[in-house]
């Protein structure tokens, strides 16, 4: 529990979070570990986990039946991945699937979401977070749809 | 070997800058569906050619034009000029029908060089987009033979798809270096992919180099340049240590024909390659 | 390339190579004679399509005897008078780039043989010609395209040989066009250097004559075989008063202070689109412009494909071809190109060149069939910045 604390506080993402909110997220937090080409999570499942990913890769893909699975981002070291948790109905837009054996840590969506509910500045100091992703993934997104290799 | 000895062989103040050599075509990669790599030699034998890292030459066919093109070699190999190129314009869709012992004129190098000299002594990181490896591979090449000279040293490379990866043996082969750190992403892949899928510039806030201490060489679409220039910037590297190459349409390449202008500048003769600051006003600007 | 020999023919100033002479209007011809005799294509201006053009001339006679100009924005008219004036007019739509820099030169032709080709830069020798009523904006846009095409690092050598066998008898202006703002650009109506020889035409009471300067060695060695006097102080003042007229006459001009820093600041200034409306893209502007550059290359084959050339042609930065790049252009609109060209003048050049681009002989405001006049649109590019800045202040 210690290493998973230390892991939490020293993720760049929490960066700047009191040591209090760090409890609190570490008490929403349990190790992981998938195996490569071991599916995480399928669109359309209850989405209930945020994962930092400590090591290993993971594919977020869409599938197209006549195609196949499309490769949308991968994810690595030191990356979080996960915020169908955040707003309702909770549920999964994406497949994700391990691609290298890939060791996380899972943040409890439920959990994580009353105790925002309970106390709203650390609701607002992971929301910023996250928004800070969301911006980031967008701005990837619009790249890769501008197909700027072409 | 010096770029005072390729001058004299192509491009030397007293002959006339308009006036290609002849080269022959000594092989042809075809590296992927739709880029091509040609290596020549001079058609008459005898002088060596070199460049600059960064340089390019103008490629004439006969009778349908001539274009700009990078040069994609390793410098530090004097008999052969290498160029790798897209089959997307008429010169250059003929071109890829070049078959070995094909004439092709060549008047060159022209342009300025990425800074592999006053990177000694720091981390450099080269981030490529698409066929904007073709220019980076000679500096890579140059650090590589001078690899005790750098710090760390990281190429990321980001392309539109996995069959879209240029130089990819060699690509894989360097992978295996332990002194150097290579990271490959693409804009889009199928599920049998196993690489990175997203942005380039994805690639930098975890890429292993001493921000503080590195000199960064960027060169894809403007666009691309751009949001890196951003990640960059947010990862603490100077402004100053960034090194973009431009593109724009060039008929002379000596300065006389104004086409390749971007602000004051002449990509021709001030660039391709440029320091940031040099064209930071006018890059963020629309139909400079 | 000896670029120096460009440059000595051109060195000298107003008085640095011996006092002004003066000739009779009746020797001209012999200045023109003496030319030819010594080999020159004597180049000067000729009435031709109801506009002063420059051409070929054996003699005075063919000169615009006469004529008198009259141009405005989009307008140039022509009118005969009684007086026998020889350069009472201003420049018209061509320009002395029409044989330094021409328009259309073949560069390079190549001859196939099987899978083999040789490429072959021979270039017919240039004949040595000597133009006749270069303006001293005209001798200011010799200067600048010098500076393009001879200053380095790389040097065009087909220029280069027609340049050096270009001899220039320059004459001052004794009136402004009506588009006419060189004495705001610096670059006239005096002429002050660049010359062999530099003339003004004096008609007082029922005197006409010439005051004749010598600019360089050449200049000397053709003047001694005229029949020229030492000009006498009135002379002297006589030709001032001449150019006089013309500084006073001189109805536009462009404040040139921070230019650059202002067209750099206004990329996004809403006068370019005000511009673009009007503006046709026709290119006129820097067809007509004596410093304009910019060339294209032609690739040709002949029918059977054993023999092609390349041939180099003035091109414009108001076409879409001229910055396509593999996904397309780069200027795509009317106002970013007219954006280009202004800034280039007025701006750019000045850190690519050390002067401007613009040398103020007005022909693009004349020429453009539309009339957009570029120190009325500076002005109001510059003027926009005191409107904000006004409009700042008065909110505080």
């Amino acid at each position: 529990m210690e290493t998973l604390e230390r892991y939490v506080a020293e993720h760049p993402f929490f960066a700047g979070m009191s040591e209090k909110h760090i409890q609190l997220i570490v008490g929403c937090a349990s190790n992981v570990k998938y195996d490569a080409g071991q599916q995480i999570d399928r669109a359309g499942m209850e989405a209930n986990t945020f994962f930092l990913v400590r090591q290993g890769r993971v594919a977020v893909e869409i599938v197209n039946p006549t195609s196949g699975p499309i490769t949308i981002q991968t994810v690595g070291d030191g990356d979080v991945l996960g915020w169908s948790w955040l707003f309702p109905p909770y549920i999964h837009h994406f497949d994700s699937k391990a691609l290298d054996l890939t060791r996380a840590i899972a943040l409890d969506g439920k959990c994580l979401r009353q105790k925002c509910d309970a106390d709203h500045e650390l609701g607002y100091e992971l929301f910023k977070r996250f928004a800070q992703i969301m911006e980031q993934r967008i701005a990837s997104t619009r790249l890769q749809l501008m197909d700027l290799y072409k | 070997m010096t770029t005072q000895s390729v001058q004299s062989a192509v491009g030397a103040p007293d002959l006339n800058p308009m006036l290609p050599q002849t080269f022959r075509v000594r092989k042809v990669i075809n590296d992927t569906y739709d880029t091509f790599t040609l290596e020549l030699t001079p058609s008459h034998g005898g002088a060596e050619v070199s460049f600059r890292p960064g340089q390019f030459n103008m490629l004439y066919l006969y009778g349908v034009g001539e274009v700009p093109i990078s040069i994609s070699g390793d410098p530090s190999r004097g008999n052969v000029l290498v160029h790798t190129t897209r089959a997307v314009g008429t010169v250059t869709k003929v071109m890829s029908k070049l078959k070995v012992g094909d004439l092709i004129g060549v008047r060159g190098p022209y342009g300025t060089a990425w800074p592999v000299e006053e990177a000694v002594g720091n981390d450099v990181v080269i981030i490529a987009g698409g066929i904007g490896l073709a220019p980076l591979r000679p500096a890579l090449y140059h650090i590589l033979s001078h690899r005790t000279k750098y710090g760390k040293v990281v190429l990321l490379y980001g392309t539109r798809t996995p069959s879209d990866i240029l130089y990819r043996k060699d690509l894989e082969q360097l992978r295996s270096r332990f002194d150097l750190e290579v990271h490959v992403t693409v804009d889009r892949a199928m599920g049998t992919w196993r690489g990175n899928v997203g942005v380039v510039t994805n690639l930098i806030p975890k890429a292993p180099f001493d921000p503080t201490n590195t000199v960064a060489m960027v060169c894809g679409p403007e666009i691309m340049m751009r949001f890196t220039v951003l990640g960059l910037q947010k990862r603490g590297v100077a402004l100053d240590s960034i090194y973009l190459s431009l593109e724009r349409n060039m008929k002379c390449a000596v300065g006389f024909c104004g086409h390749c202008q971007f602000g004051p500048l002449f990509v021709c003769k001030d660039g391709p390659v440029f320091r940031y600051g040099q064209v930071r006003e006018f890059l963020n600007k629309r139909e400079i | 390339m000896k670029t120096d020999k460009v440059q000595s023919s051109s060195e000298g100033s107003f008085t640095s190579n011996g006092a002004p002479r003066v000739f009779t209007v009746e020797h001209l011809n012999t200045l023109i004679r003496n030319l030819r005799d010594q080999g020159y294509a004597v180049i000067g201006p000729v009435v031709q399509d109801a506009a002063i053009v420059y051409d070929e001339i054996s003699s005075s006679e063919d000169l615009p005897i006469g004529w008198i100009d009259t141009q405005s924005n989009a307008s140039y008219r022509l009118t005969k008078r009684a007086a026998k004036t020889l350069f009472n007019f201003t420049v018209g739509p061509q320009s002395w780039k029409k044989y330094l820099h021409k328009p259309s030169v073949r560069i390079l032709e190549a001859e196939k043989n099987g899978n083999e080709f040789a490429v072959n830069d021979a270039q017919p020798p240039a004949k040595k010609q000597a133009f006749l009523g270069v303006r001293a904006c005209e001798l200011h846009a010799i200067a600048i395209q010098d500076r393009v095409l001879l200053g380095g690092p790389y040097v065009d050598p087909i220029y280069a040989e027609l340049r050096t066998n270009t001899l220039i008898v320059a004459v001052n202006c004794e009136k402004a066009g009506g588009t006419c703002f060189c004495a705001s650009m610096g670059t006239g109506p005096r002429a002050e250097h660049g010359y062999d020889l530099a003339l003004t035409e004096i008609r007082e009471s029922d005197h006409h004559y010439f005051l004749i300067e010598t600019g360089s060695a050449l200049g000397a060695t053709v003047l001694a075989g005229l029949p020229a006097e030492v000009a006498s102080e009135s002379d002297i003042q006589a030709a001032n008063r001449v150019i006089a007229t013309a500084t006073h006459q001189m109805g536009r001009k462009v404040d040139m202070s921070e230019m650059k820093e202002i067209l750099y600041r206004n990329t996004e200034n809403p006068r370019w689109q005000d511009i673009a409306s009007r503006c046709m893209s026709c290119a006129n502007c820097t067809l007509v412009c004596p410093t304009c550059f910019c060339t294209t290359i032609e690739d040709t084959t002949d029918l059977r494909g054993t023999r092609a050339e390349r041939w180099r042609k003035w091109d414009s930065c108001f076409t879409m071809e001229f910055s396509y790049i593999h996904g397309g252009s780069i200027r795509t609109s009317p106002g970013t190109r007219y954006r280009q060209w202004l800034t280039h003048k007025f701006g750019s050049w000045g850190d690519q060149f050390g002067s401007a681009g613009c040398v103020g002989c007005g022909r693009c405001i004349t020429w453009c069939p539309v009339g957009i006049d570029v120190t009325e649109e500076l002005k109001a590019i510059r003027d926009s910045e005191l409107v904000e800045a006004g409009s700042i202040k008065s909110k505080e």
